[in-house]
């Protein structure tokens, strides 16, 4: 007999306590719960705040004061908080863009290689290009940028499907070649030349640039960010290539078995993965720092996963993850002022990304207390 | 009479809502071959599975040799003397048979090559003694299922067990291979061990045990001596009402051939031919049944139909034309349905709801979607209808389909795949898993497409099964075609030859 559907618990070996006169407890594995409910992202973020804790408070700092500061300086002011969704922005894109790939289960790991290909081609567009008019700049780097991004993550889909190459592999790697390809670049050839031999593009026009609200950074690809959310959301639910992923995602045998061709989805995903990633490197490029330089993401492509399985794949709890993680970084910066380095926000993403995984795991358990 | 070795009292075991074993007493006795008698999912593994380990029990007591025994583990089992063999076998398919019964042997650091030659004829030695004959040295993939099962006994045999359960062990056997395995049981029984083999097959019970125990639904029916019964007796405790074995009624049917198989060759995973020189026909309003045990090529067979795998050379010419190259959606569009081996690993998404599982092949039509987007409205509504017109027993239309039972999972299937009233239906193994009930709804099915004129292929390795239902029976052994009867005249034993790939039976037996 087979074991019954839904929950084929299988009892791992004992738990060496075996405390206590009357019980003792075991632990049961059940390969069946592969879905955590709601709350562990709730509680991952929770723990990592206590966990982080220990860390200031060992540094000699009260941690509420410390966590205070960050709140303060990420959503206290509307300077703060606009500057916490300028953070949001790119995280958001690359987010959505790997949380498409992450549900047919392509490991793209690359968006921070895609999202620096699509600030190289945006800025490409205002060296070749440089007396277009602002409308068509703008659209002309908006094109550039996501053909970059989504051709690198064509470069990780077709080793996948055409040689079995693992794409976290590819994807990774690329993340360097793209990244000493933009080294090139602004050490070389894009250099500006009044720069003062500073490595860089020579700085943006006004037509070259994202409008932006009034006097903040905060710029209009905020406005691409929330389309590009809605449009996945709408085309998951309720399109055939949404019912697809959904199959492939479930059951990528199954879906073999329903005629899906699974290598054509998985360079699809990987184009718009790719592609999303590369529009948040042009919205980088044309709407926060106006000219290409190094470090034109302090990692946003890696944050971005960490966004992503926070929100748990969905769309519209990337929206409200990417803030929490613009604000992370923002409040990071905000407790340098008390003498903190700011990479404690790093420490505080490491530890929720900890969390989270630790709580997809340890949910297949159960305690059980035997006889 | 002796003192029972193994002596289970009060047995309870629950997975969530499913009592799976129910106050459950149940006792053997050394030198006999006690069989362990019920339907699919009758709780004869889950009972099984609690004396050798795998299992804890929430409630009741076990009695080894007339001692209570706590057995929290498979080891806790072995040092007790009880070992298992499993249908399907816990062995290593890279280490070679002799490797495999060493391991996890504790009683030697050093292993030298003077040491595993001692273990080599230690292990042929035992396995002589009870007539269980597979080459020590070579890796078990090389090996057949057979062999692989002779492994796992000396493997038990090896570590000492004298209590031996055996799970199924005949389901992956030919019939030949399965004499072969009543023989070592009579000798182990010789020998003073205590054997207890679970089985839904009652023709084995009756030939191989000395007593039986028969459970159903969770729940110990009955303890009987097999001299003293019958298979009718059984059949009537086993499944609670008498059923019996007798072909479907049916009129002729002379329908258009539908799908002309020819010279099909079709390479296997490892380079060998899967499929050699196949040639077969089915015909409009008919069921085709292939016999044959696992491994011969079938599940190529049925891979090949339904445009999952390319062949190499041969045609194929379904309703009329020609196939030319192997695509799941052209055969899915030109109506060859496919109710595939193992409905969880590859017929259904397990996570996603019902209407979700039945959109899987329609979901491209005009009905179901238009301009990319799907009719959600409209699909829901159809989707409910189809659970309601097959009684698929569902909480909800939303529960994830993995969380039904295996009639109603397999009954979706079959809903999902007899809706878009396909020409050809190829069924792999449709009834494995199900019982007798859900089994009975299967062949109706089956029965029904025949009836409005489709043809039908039935892969199944249930004889009794393809005997109910086919039309014609193909036998199929090491990927061609070696043998059909007519359903006149089809015969147990000779198929059951054949199945084992002995093809001259008529005439000159050798």
């Amino acid at each position: 007999m087979s074991p019954k559907p839904g929950s084929d618990s299988v009892v791992l070996k004992p738990l060496p306590m075996r405390s206590g006169r009357w019980y003792s407890l075991r632990l049961e594995y059940d390969s069946s719960r592969t879905r955590s409910p709601w709350w562990t992202p709730v509680l991952s973020v929770i723990l990592a705040l206590l966990l982080c804790a220990g860390f200031i408070a060992a540094n000699g700092m009260s941690p509420l004061v410390v966590y205070e500061k960050m709140l303060r300086g990420a959503f206290g002011t509307s300077y703060g908080f606009t500057e916490t969704m300028v953070k949001a922005i790119p995280l958001l894109l690359c987010g959505l863009g790997i949380a498409v790939a992450y549900r047919i289960s392509v490991w793209n790991i690359g968006a921070e290689g895609q999202l620096t290909v699509g600030a190289m081609a945006a800025t490409a567009v205002t060296i070749y290009f440089p007396d277009l008019p602002s409308f068509w700049s703008i659209v002309l780097m908006l094109v550039f940028g996501t053909a970059a991004g989504a051709l690198w993550g064509l470069m990780t889909a077709v080793p996948r499907t055409h040689f079995g190459v693992n794409e976290l592999i590819t994807s990774l790697m690329l993340n360097y070649v793209a990244l000493l390809a933009l080294d090139y670049v602004v050490f070389g050839p894009w250099k500006d030349p009044k720069g003062f031999n500073f490595p860089g593009s020579p700085v943006f026009t006004a037509a070259q640039s994202l409008p932006v609200l009034g006097s903040t950074r905060l710029h209009i690809g905020l406005v691409f960010g929330l389309v590009a959310v809605l449009l996945y959301y709408l085309m998951i639910r309720f399109t055939r290539w949404g019912y697809e992923l959904r199959l492939i995602g479930a059951n990528p045998t199954a879906a073999r078995y329903a005629g899906i061709h699974l290598k054509k989805h998985i360079i699809i995903v990987m184009l718009i993965s790719g592609g999303l990633a590369g529009i948040a490197g042009m919205a980088e490029v044309s709407g926060v720092t106006h000219k290409l330089m190094q470090g034109i993401s302090p990692g946003y492509g890696y944050t971005a996963i960490i966004v992503a399985w926070l929100a748990k794949l969905n769309p519209l709890g990337l929206i409200v993850t990417s803030i929490l993680f613009g604000g992370l970084i923002v409040g990071g910066y905000s407790v340098q002022t008390i003498g903190l380095p700011s990479s404690i926000s790093e420490m505080l993403q490491g530890a929720i990304l900890f969390f989270l995984i630790a709580g997809d795991m340890i949910h297949r358990f159960r305690i059980r207390r035997s006889a | 009479m002796q003192d029972p070795s193994v002596e289970m009292r009060g047995i309870v075991k629950k997975f969530g809502a499913v009592t799976a074993s129910d106050q459950v007493d149940f006792s053997a006795n050394a030198g006999e071959i006690h069989a362990l008698l019920g339907e699919n999912g009758a709780g004869k593994s889950t009972v099984m599975s609690m004396l050798s380990g795998v299992y804890r029990a929430d409630a009741g007591e076990i009695l080894i040799h007339g001692q209570p025994a706590r057995i929290r583990s498979p080891k806790d089992a072995a040092l007790l003397g009880i070992g298992m063999v499993f249908q399907n076998f816990r062995l290593v398919q890279s280490l070679t048979a002799a490797e495999n019964i060493v391991l996890g042997e504790k009683s030697s650091f050093w292993r030298g090559s003077k040491w595993m030659r001692n273990k080599r004829e230690e292990i042929e030695a035992l396995g002589e003694r009870f007539g269980l004959k597979f080459p020590v040295d070579r890796p078990i993939w090389q090996l057949s299922v057979g062999e692989q099962q002779r492994v796992e006994i000396v493997k038990t045999l090896y570590r000492g067990a004298d209590i031996i359960i055996l799970d199924e062990p005949t389901s992956v056997l030919t019939p030949g291979e399965a004499e072969q395995l009543f023989a070592t049981l009579r000798v182990m029984k010789q020998a003073g061990k205590t054997v207890i083999m679970t089985t839904h097959k009652m023709k084995e019970v009756m030939a191989s045990s000395d007593r039986i125990s028969v459970m159903r639904k969770g729940k110990m029916i009955a303890a009987l001596k097999t001299h003293e019964t019958d298979e009718l007796e059984l059949a009537r405790l086993m499944v609670g009402r008498e059923i019996a074995i007798s072909r479907q009624e049916r009129e002729a049917t002379e329908g258009a051939p539908l799908l002309v198989v020819r010279n099909l060759e079709v390479a296997a995973d490892h380079g060998r031919n899967a499929l050699d020189a196949l040639s077969l026909t089915v015909h409009e309003g008919e069921i085709v049944g292939v016999a044959g045990v696992a491994g011969n090529g079938q599940k190529e067979l049925a891979e090949v139909l339904t445009g999952l795998r390319t062949w190499r050379t041969g045609e194929i010419i379904f309703d009329g034309s020609p196939v030319k190259t192997a695509s799941v959606r052209a055969a899915i569009d030109s109506g060859i349905s496919h109710v595939p081996e193992n409905r969880m690993k590859s017929g259904l998404a397990g996570r996603l709801g019902s209407v979700d599982n039945l959109l899987f092949k329609s979901y491209r039509s005009e009905e179901h979607s238009r301009f990319g987007f799907l009719k959600a409205a409209r699909n829901r509504s159809w989707s409910q209808e189809l659970v309601r017109r097959f009684n698929v027993k569902t909480p909800e239309l939303d529960t994830p389909v993995q969380q039904l039972s295996g009639g109603n999972q397999q009954k979706l299937l079959f809903a999902r795949e007899v809706s878009h009233q396909p020409k050809l239906m190829v069924a792999v193994h449709p009834t494995q898993g199900l019982d007798v009930g859900a089994a009975a709804g299967v062949h109706e099915l089956l029965m029904e497409l025949r009836g409005s004129g489709s043809g039908v292929l039935l892969i199944s390795e249930d004889l009794d099964e393809l005997l109910q239902l086919s039309d014609r029976i193909l036998v199929m052994y090491s990927g061609s075609i070696i043998g059909e009867s007519d359903h006149e005249h089809a015969d147990r034993e000779v198929i059951g030859l054949m199945m084992a790939g002995i093809r001259s039976v008529e005439g000159s037996a050798v």
